[in-house]
């Protein structure tokens, strides 16, 4: 099926909770109410017609200007051979959102990581602790607004400048 | 560190916390499972990761486009060319950049060359940890020979660097390509030198044969990709179904797992598809040689790469599965984000709910036969 | 040896001295003899030689630089071992610790008093000389339990485990195999075993009858994993378990470990020989008449030929084999060889009530089928090398 039909569609059954298709761009996405998005998942998982056995990628876009965090999610159905692209957009002094780990199982370890690299509550999560990083970390990198610890375990994370380390 | 203990039938006795990793000699690259054992019983496995984080995708937000090529081949070093190939293609498909038709076959032929080195690293590795070591060593051998020829083509042995946006940094010479057809004539009978020696073998058979068998379902539903997903008997290959590059004028086989021994997604069929890709990269190389046009290896691309805004997300079939890479472009010449998604990240996932109830000694070929390295993981 | 020893005393050679005394200085000494001038060099050279047959088995060299064709590597490792710092992990049982290795080597080395060299090379003759080398090997069993315990290491205890519970179980099968032979010769002395065998391949007990050519493979199979070898050499499995029993052993501790598996190698090619392939006997040829000496020499160099054949053969087997599980290792041994060492074990017995000349016929029958299984195999290893495409090396020296 055509991303268009399946935007088409999707209004048709979920009137208020997807908004914002864009079918021009390479990759055409739809923008998805954060409320809505296991129902949707569920919804395209199995239904006949859409078919999305798999979570290919469940990653996060952080945008400071317009201060929210994107949320995307890339499905793929290898029967049908389509893909779609849904986007979720999440205020970001708070960013919440259900889990979609019941409905694929893959996303247990996709949320951990953006959970660990950008700050973002999966509510419902089984096991939500940081994959990547130690746990006593501070800080979430992949933010645009990161800035590193002073020090880590005693530690420190500062590189002299390079005069100094030559006069030293 | 709490232990549980159960009292049975009188006995008692206590589940025994063992840390496999991240020190070890047979975890691939440095990875760590927290195992919790009832003697050699494993009840619970999980899988602890990060040893190997490198910080690739924020490093990507600082680079320019050329830059970050080198970048990508440490994602997966054993794998080096593929990322390198699903970078370049997610950049020029936002920039509308061609690649010259020789840059898309000499960009086949290095992958399928590093496809078949990745695989005989992959069995080999496999082969030890079940406590073969011949078999480890002679697909090294071979191995040295595909190094020597990396090195020819772009002057690296495993972190190549070699393909670049718009098509490829070098052309292979005639010589090379002389070299090529020879090494494929040669490894052409090793192959089957090496199942008379390890596939054929009953022990390892019987190590391997309805081990950690991986469904349909669940395979679907973790998310494996790659020789793990053929290997539970779904047909799926990018090469194959979403087509890049020249493979739609290759003629190759995708092969599946038939459960000729043991269960349907068993470690020995994801083990039998990796040596049987290893045959089909030798026949995609054999019709590349042949039908490599002349022209120029490399399109002109701009030296400051500025990309219109917009995303991508480009697929390659990597030798342990659909990698792919979401490049977000705003205007600039640096990437606004970009983000590798390998396939041992989700493999890792499903170690946990295999591992129950099974031996140590078959975490080892689980671990072996889902083919997990650690740099894909950590990134 | 006591001949000898009575001899000298006879000639008034130790005046003065009690005769216990003098037994027990030469058994001291006789000792030493053969540990230092037999055993050292013969561990250390099967080291050297599994390392250089493994690597041009895997297109490799192996050690070549030290001495002539690296035959010394064995001694630059045995210094560089005893250079090392010893250290004993502060968190284990440091007396225990200490005492494994020592355990694990002196059950291996106390064999080599029955090991018959030659009809008059051997240490001690006792009558019971089989039965000895069954019950010494089992003191591994007790050292390899120390040093996983000791060494306080969940790895180690569990390699400690592996391995008890694996030598254990392959004392049946290995002990029934022996049996069968113990009743074939009537008497569990080594010499009188090899006396009561010929020179020729058909008067050897491997021959003898079908059962006995079961029982030496069980035999060899049972003693490879009471060796813990590949492919039962899941005590030590460098990929699953980091090194076993042996992780927390550095220096020349962890070295005596490794002693007593290579010297174990040529124990059990040794017992195999004696037992099964006739011993030191050699033909009857008229030059060995009027010297014993010469006599003696060609006895030693049958015997350890022979023996080491056997060793060459494990190496071989280490090289190609991949790993048995445990739990298949303890299936293949209780479901498997045990009941088909008994059925070896009657089997045998069963022949022993045949008249002399069937059994002749039958030892000259089951030679033919062995000599027929050896030329089907040199064929296929011929097809295998013509098959080979990489450049073989057949010179072994590089």
């Amino acid at each position: 099926m055509d991303s268009k039909e399946i935007y088409a569609s999707l209004e048709k059954l979920f009137p208020a909770k997807v908004s914002d298709f864009k079918g021009d761009v390479m990759e055409p996405y739809l923008t998805v109410d954060s409320a809505a998005i296991v129902e949707i998942c569920r919804f395209l998982r199995n239904s006949p017609g859409y078919r999305f056995e798999v979570l290919s990628d469940l990653t996060a876009l952080d945008w400071p200007k317009e201060e929210k965090i994107q949320i995307v999610y890339h499905l793929f159905s290898y029967s049908q051979n389509h893909q779609i692209v849904l986007k979720v957009d999440l205020p970001r002094d708070n960013p919440k959102i259900a889990t979609l780990e019941e409905v694929w199982k893959v996303a247990n370890w996709f949320e951990r990581e953006v959970y660990d690299l950008f700050g973002v509550i999966f509510e419902g999560h089984s096991d939500l602790r940081r994959i990547m990083l130690p746990e006593d970390w501070v800080g979430h990198p992949l933010r645009k607004d990161y800035v590193e610890q002073e020090e880590y375990d005693g530690i420190s994370t500062q590189r002299a400048p390079l005069v100094e380390k030559l006069l030293r | 560190m709490n232990e549980t203990a159960q009292e049975q039938g009188g006995f008692y006795t206590e589940d025994m916390t063992i840390s496999v990793g991240p020190q070890h000699p047979s975890t691939h690259g440095v990875l760590r499972f927290v195992v919790k054992t009832d003697g050699e019983v494993i009840s619970e496995a999980i899988p602890d990761v990060g040893y190997l984080h490198r910080s690739i995708e924020k490093i990507g937000e600082k680079v320019t486009y050329h830059g970050y090529v080198p970048y990508t081949d440490r994602a997966d070093y054993l794998a080096a060319m593929f990322a390198n190939q699903a970078f370049c293609m997610a950049a020029e498909r936002l920039a509308g950049t061609e690649v010259t038709r020789r840059g898309e076959f000499c960009r086949v032929i290095a992958c399928e060359l590093n496809r078949i080195a990745s695989h005989l690293i992959s069995v080999g590795t496999f082969g030890q940890d079940i406590g073969a070591m011949t078999p480890f060593v002679h697909a090294l051998r071979e191995r040295e020979t595909i190094n020597n020829l990396m090195e020819e083509i772009c002057g690296a042995r495993l972190t190549y660097n070699y393909i670049r946006i718009g098509g490829v940094g070098y052309d292979i010479l005639p010589e090379t390509c002389t070299k090529i057809t020879d090494f494929v004539d040669h490894f052409e009978p090793i192959v089957s030198e090496f199942n008379r020696l390890l596939s054929g073998n009953k022990i390892f058979i019987e190590r391997l044969a309805g081990v950690a068998v991986v469904s349909k379902e669940d395979a679907l539903s973790y998310n494996l990709v790659g020789p793990n997903l053929r290997g539970s008997g779904i047909k799926w290959d990018i090469r194959r179904d979403i087509p890049y590059s020249v493979y739609p004028e290759l003629d190759f086989d995708v092969p599946i797992g038939t459960a000729h021994v043991g269960a349907l997604g068993d470690s020995f069929d994801r083990y039998w598809v990796r040596i049987r890709e290893m045959q089909e990269s030798v026949n995609i190389l054999r019709q590349c040689l042949k039908m490599m046009p002349k022209g120029p290896a490399i399109s002109k691309v701009p030296r400051k790469f500025r990309p219109p805004v917009g995303e991508c997300y480009a697929r390659v079939e990597a030798p342990r599965g659909d990698m792919g890479f979401y490049v977000v472009s705003d205007g600039s010449e640096y990437p606004y984000r970009v983000r590798i998604r390998t396939g041992s990240y989700t493999a890792m996932s499903i170690i946990d709910k295999l591992s129950k109830g099974i031996m140590l000694a078959d975490l080892i070929a689980l671990i072996g036969s889902l083919d997990v390295d650690a740099p894909e993981i950590d990134r | 040896m006591q001949a000898f020893i009575d001899q000298l005393i006879k000639d008034g050679a130790f005046a003065g001295v009690p005769k216990e005394v003098v037994y027990a200085i030469a058994m001291v000494v006789v000792a030493l003899v053969v540990l230092s001038a037999f055993v050292a060099p013969l561990a250390g050279v099967t080291s050297w030689l599994e390392r250089r047959v493994w690597a041009r088995m895997q297109s490799r060299v192996g050690p070549n630089r030290v001495g002539p064709q690296g035959i010394l590597q064995w001694l630059a490792d045995g210094i560089k071992n005893l250079l090392k710092e010893d250290l004993i992990p502060s968190a284990s049982d440091a007396k225990l610790f200490s005492l494994a290795p020592y355990i694990v080597f002196m059950g291996f080395l106390c064999t080599f008093v029955v090991i018959p060299f030659g009809a008059n090379l051997i240490v001690a003759d006792l009558n019971i000389g089989i039965l000895y080398i069954l019950a010494v090997t089992s003191l591994v069993v007790v050292g390899i339990l120390m040093a996983g315990w000791a060494s306080n290491n969940k790895w180690s205890l569990l390699g400690g485990m592996r391995s008890a519970a694996q030598i254990v179980s392959y004392e049946i099968p290995a002990g029934l195999s022996i049996l069968t032979i113990i009743f074939l010769a009537g008497t569990m002395s080594m010499q009188g075993i090899i006396k009561a065998q010929g020179w020729a391949p058909w008067d050897w007990f491997l021959f003898d009858n079908p059962f006995t050519f079961a029982a030496f493979f069980l035999y060899f199979t049972a003693a490879l994993a009471e060796g813990n070898r590949t492919p039962f050499d899941i005590p030590e499995a460098e990929s699953e378990l980091v090194a076993g029993y042996v992780t927390e052993y550095s220096g020349m501790r962890f070295l005596f470990f490794f002693f007593a598996e290579w010297g174990n190698l040529y124990v059990i090619g040794a017992v195999a020989t004696t037992l099964f392939l006739g011993g030191w006997q050699v033909p009857p040829l008229p030059i060995f008449d009027n010297s014993p000496v010469l006599l003696g020499i060609a006895q030693f160099v049958t015997f350890f030929l022979k023996a080491y054949a056997w060793v060459f053969i494990a190496m071989w087997v280490r090289a190609t084999l991949p790993r048995v599980r445990v739990d298949q290792l303890m299936g293949l041994c209780w479901k498997y060889m045990v009941p088909l060492s008994f059925v070896c074990l009657l089997g045998t017995i069963g022949f022993m009530f045949m008249p002399a000349d069937g059994r002749r016929i039958f030892g000259i029958i089951t030679f033919g089928f062995a000599l027929a299984t050896m030329i089907n195999f040199f064929r296929r290893v011929v097809f295998q090398i013509r098959a080979a495409k990489p450049e073989l090396y057949f010179k072994p020296q590089i």
